[in-house]
């Protein structure tokens, strides 16, 4: 007599402690060992890319804002780069030096949530609160400068909405030396950790060549050994004289492109953006920001394509102009979508805890993912 | 042999590690600040309800069409000549009476496009951020100081010096000194 | 304890309900306590304040707590199993609270000395296992089941190394009876079994590494068995929402919760009865100073309450620095580390007991 077995669907549903927003994941399992894994999106779509096409290109700043809502500094980084290389316009350096540092507060504010969150899904969930503690220093220092701690508004088409805060350089520099001590607490309470090494190493196993096929970027990517970073290899704004190293994952506590090699790329990446902020700091130089942007942006007609390393990968914006005040067609090349294709090869194999942890490491957001 | 001894070494290594660092954290001060009875001072650039101070408005729209969101709407009626509406506080000569002026906060995003184009800057965004309602009605903030009736009264005035100067024009090609307009009595 | 009501009042009935209902209340507060307590200690370890608007320092939490509990709808699918869901927590908060009838609180103040103290502590535990199925099982719901079964197979797993460890205890000691235990631990701390136990021979020197060997592995069981972090698989909130007490709300929720405290509770009264001196002060008693009888017992009490809640505050202290063990982990942890490691430690003592 044979035993007829059947495999289990198990609904993450959309609503769920720990699926980093409205994502729904179909899960067949087979006891605890999983199957198959299929994501269900557009739970948060919003038409960003119509709305882009009823708006002036000034008024679309708002809404990319919204995209990847814990790294808006870097989503209107990539866009006002798209309309100023259609435009031709040269911003002064005083701007781009503070983009620079601004991206990469931005990029450390970030790191913070995702490796919060990631501790939080496995269990440890006292580091959460450490990091987000040092991450309101960085959203305070925001909120002075442009007046906003989460959806900024604040890189426009050919210069800034405001000048920096006159206690910038002060607190910025303060809280890089602040910061250097919690990423050290936290590397001892958590990185080391023999449990959290034991639920994340050797688990979602990423070879390099998977994750190139997938045209994952970002820690995913790095972390699977590729060292491949926009702002090393194809720079933008003023990234080639900053010297700072590319962190990747080397397989410290078990196979390259785990998931303790990407939570790795991340505490690193902080670390290398406080280099960077440290070089930027001192040498603003003078200037006005506002003085190149234009009083009608009404750019030629044409295409153009710019890319930036956000947190949590490239974002690239492409963009049509039919030499309207409008766009005509903008579309948004999200690093969090295509780092979701990856997801479900990883979790072939492994057991249902390990779907959290997975998720937690490529580190997804849903603004993005759905637009 | 050797993998298994390290394992546990490093289990219970690891373990006292962070559990000191979390013993150290018992007797640090906590960060909050106890709302409602203690407030945060937000800077001075920060982001909150709007507020348009309504003397200073000119009436010129671009705040209405700077917003993303569209959640400005303005109505206005030309004044007639010999009207005095005053000036604002940077020196304009108002010429537009604003019988409109409405804001639905609730569909504000916060961007604060409307402030910059402003010429007089009556529109500036404050720091009150407790200003939530029970009916959702109560959001839409209205700004106009004349109420409906002058509004009305306004519009009608204009309406009938139109009128006066299309008839005067029509008058004017057989006339050709045009008559003066009748004073307005309302003001 | 028993003796004391019956003399007081003569009547059977109605000293056996005294003797039982005093660990009730005594379960009861402790839970109050500890629920407080945990809100306190986490908020302080993450920098926080934790509750402090209900009361000073927000002591009256829980109570409200309990009466929003008490007044909640027990709104209950209709596709359950109805008699074993209500019988589950009964069953779960009956295993926890039997412990109690063993467990002296001073020399004279115990529920019931029998001979087999410990063993019949062992037994009654196992109850909860029971319960746990049963919640599971009858709630009709799949994470309900997974987490039930995780629960069952961590619970009996983690039983062995627990027995191996009090095995070992009772070959040193020589006796099963918890009063006993506790007795022949008297005079300063260096006499307790952490330190080697009574007397002053070679043996109690060679025995105290065997003996934090012991505790700790008796230690990790005990967290394993009342499911506190790093082993609260069954309840882990990001993985399976509740896991078996997803379907209960309200009292039958309550329920549990009491049980999980005063399994906690329970659980590190055993191990400082067996490892730390049960009730017995460190440093003598005032009561023999000034020579009054009854204030001995008083302080027995006291010493033996502080025991039970500094290992309460150390099973807090790893909740909030650990991360939680996988489910297959948490079983390697106990057949292939805890288990061999009890084993030879049992040995060792033996031999060492027979010097």
């Amino acid at each position: 007599m044979s035993l007829k077995t059947e495999t289990m669907v198990l609904n993450m549903g959309p609503q769920h402690p720990s699926t980093h927003g409205v994502l729904r994941l179909e899960v067949e399992i087979e006891g605890e060992v999983i199957k198959k894994v299929i994501p269900h999106l557009g739970y948060l779509h919003r038409c960003f890319e119509k709305h882009a096409e009823a708006m002036q290109y000034n008024q679309v700043v708002p809404y990319t804002d919204r995209l990847d809502y814990l790294a808006a500094m870097g989503n209107n980084f990539g866009y006002v780069l798209t309309v100023e290389k259609l435009l031709g316009i040269q911003v002064p350096e005083r701007v781009e030096y503070i983009r620079v540092i601004m991206a990469e507060l931005q990029r450390i504010a970030s790191h913070t949530v995702a490796i919060a969150t990631n501790g939080a899904d496995i269990g440890a969930l006292t580091p959460f609160l450490y990091l987000f503690r040092d991450r309101e220093h960085i959203l305070t220092i925001f909120e002075e400068t442009c007046g906003a701690r989460m959806l900024y508004n604040y890189m426009w088409v050919g210069g800034l909405s405001h000048d920096i805060h006159p206690d910038f350089v002060r607190k910025t520099k303060e809280f890089v030396n602040y910061f250097k001590s919690t990423i050290v607490e936290v590397d001892n309470l958590l990185s080391y950790n023999k449990i959290f090494i034991e639920r994340t190493a050797n688990i979602g196993v990423l070879p390099a060549d998977v994750a190139i096929n997938f045209g994952a970027t970002g820690p995913v990517l790095r972390g699977s050994g590729v060292k491949f970073d926009l702002r090393k290899d194809d720079p933008y704004s003023i990234y080639n004289k900053f010297d700072f190293e590319v962190p990747v994952g080397l397989g410290l506590q078990g196979t390259v492109g785990d998931c303790w090699d990407r939570y790795y790329v991340r505490m690193r990446e902080m670390e290398q953006s406080l280099r960077i902020i440290e070089q930027a700091i001192d040498n603003i130089p003078e200037g006005d920001v506002q003085s190149a942007i234009p009083k009608r942006i009404k750019p030629p007609k044409g295409t153009s394509y710019a890319r930036v390393e956000n947190p949590r990968g490239e974002l690239g914006y492409f963009l049509i102009s039919d030499g309207n005040t409008n766009p005509f067609r903008l579309k948004v090349r999200a690093p969090s979508f295509v780092n979701l294709e990856v997801f479900g090869e990883l979790c072939k194999g492994h057991l249902v805890a390990d779907v959290i942890a997975i998720l937690g490491s490529i580190d997804i957001v849903l603004g993005e993912v759905d637009r | 042999m050797r993998e298994y001894f390290k394992n546990t070494w490093d289990g219970l290594y690891t373990v006292l590690v962070g559990m000191r660092i979390t013993f150290k954290h018992l007797f640090t001060p906590a960060v909050t600040i106890q709302y409602p009875e203690v407030k945060v001072k937000l800077p001075d650039r920060v982001r909150n309800r709007l507020y348009v101070n309504i003397d200073d408005c000119i009436g010129c729209d671009q705040c209405a069409r700077a917003c993303p969101v569209n959640c400005i709407e303005i109505d206005t009626v030309k004044s007639i000549p010999g009207e005095d509406l005053g000036t604002t506080s940077n020196g304009k000569k108002k010429a537009l009476w604003v019988t409109k002026f409405n804001i639905d906060i609730a569909k504000c995003c916060y961007c604060q496009l409307c402030v910059f184009p402003c010429p007089t800057e009556c529109i500036y965004m404050t720091d009150i951020y407790e200003f939530a309602e029970f009916e959702r009605a109560n959001l839409l903030y209205k700004f106009s100081a004349l109420n409906g009736e002058e509004a009305a009264q306004k519009k009608v005035n204009y309406e009938k010096f139109q009128a006066e100067k299309e008839a005067s024009r029509q008058v004017g090609t057989a006339k050709p000194k045009p008559e003066a307009p009748a004073q307005p009595s309302a003001n | 304890m028993y003796q004391f009501f019956f003399e007081l009042t003569g009547n059977v009935i109605i000293s056996t309900l005294a003797v039982a209902l005093v660990p009730l209340i005594c379960v009861l507060l402790v839970t109050l306590f500890g629920v407080w307590l945990e809100r306190k200690v986490s908020a302080w370890m993450q920098d926080r304040v934790g509750p402090n608007r209900i009361g000073p320092y927000g002591i009256f939490q829980t109570v409200a707590d309990f009466i929003k509990m008490l007044q909640k709808e027990d709104a209950v699918s209709s596709n359950i199993d109805g008699v074993l869901y209500n019988i589950a927590p009964v069953l779960v908060f009956a295993g926890s609270f039997a412990a109690f009838a063993v467990i002296p609180f001073a020399a004279t103040i115990v529920g019931s000395d029998i001979q087999v103290g410990l063993f019949y502590m062992l037994a009654v535990s196992s109850f909860v296992v029971a319960g746990i199925l049963m919640g599971g099982w009858s709630s009709n719901n799949k994470y309900s089941l997974l987490g039930s079964m995780r629960s069952v197979a961590q619970i009996i797993s983690y039983e062995i190394p627990t027995a191996l460890v009090v095995l070992s205890m009772v070959m040193l000691t020589g006796t099963l009876s918890l009063t006993q235990i506790s007795e022949l631990q008297t005079g300063y701390f260096w006499h307790w079994n952490i330190f080697g136990g009574p007397g002053w021979a070679l043996s109690k020197f060679l025995l105290i590494p065997f003996m934090i060997v012991g505790f700790i592995i008796l230690f990790i069981s005990t967290l394993a068995e009342v499911n506190r972090t790093p082993f609260d698989i069954p309840e882990a909130e990001s993985e399976l929402v509740a896991g078996y007490f997803t379907e209960y709300c309200g009292m039958k929720y309550g329920m549990f919760m009491l049980a999980e405290y005063g399994n906690m509770f329970a659980v590190s009264l055993l191990i400082s009865i067996l490892f730390f001196g049960g009730y017995q002060s460190p440093f003598g008693y005032l009561g023999n100073v000034f020579g009054i009888k009854w204030l001995v017992s008083l302080e027995q009490f006291g010493w033996f309450f502080a025991k039970g809640w500094f290992f309460i505050f150390v099973q807090m202290w790893l909740r909030w620095t650990l991360p939680r063990l996988r489910v297959d982990q948490l079983m390697t942890l106990c057949w292939k580390y805890l288990i061999p490691f009890a084993v030879v430690n049992l040995v060792i003592i033996g031999i060492i007991s027979l010097l």
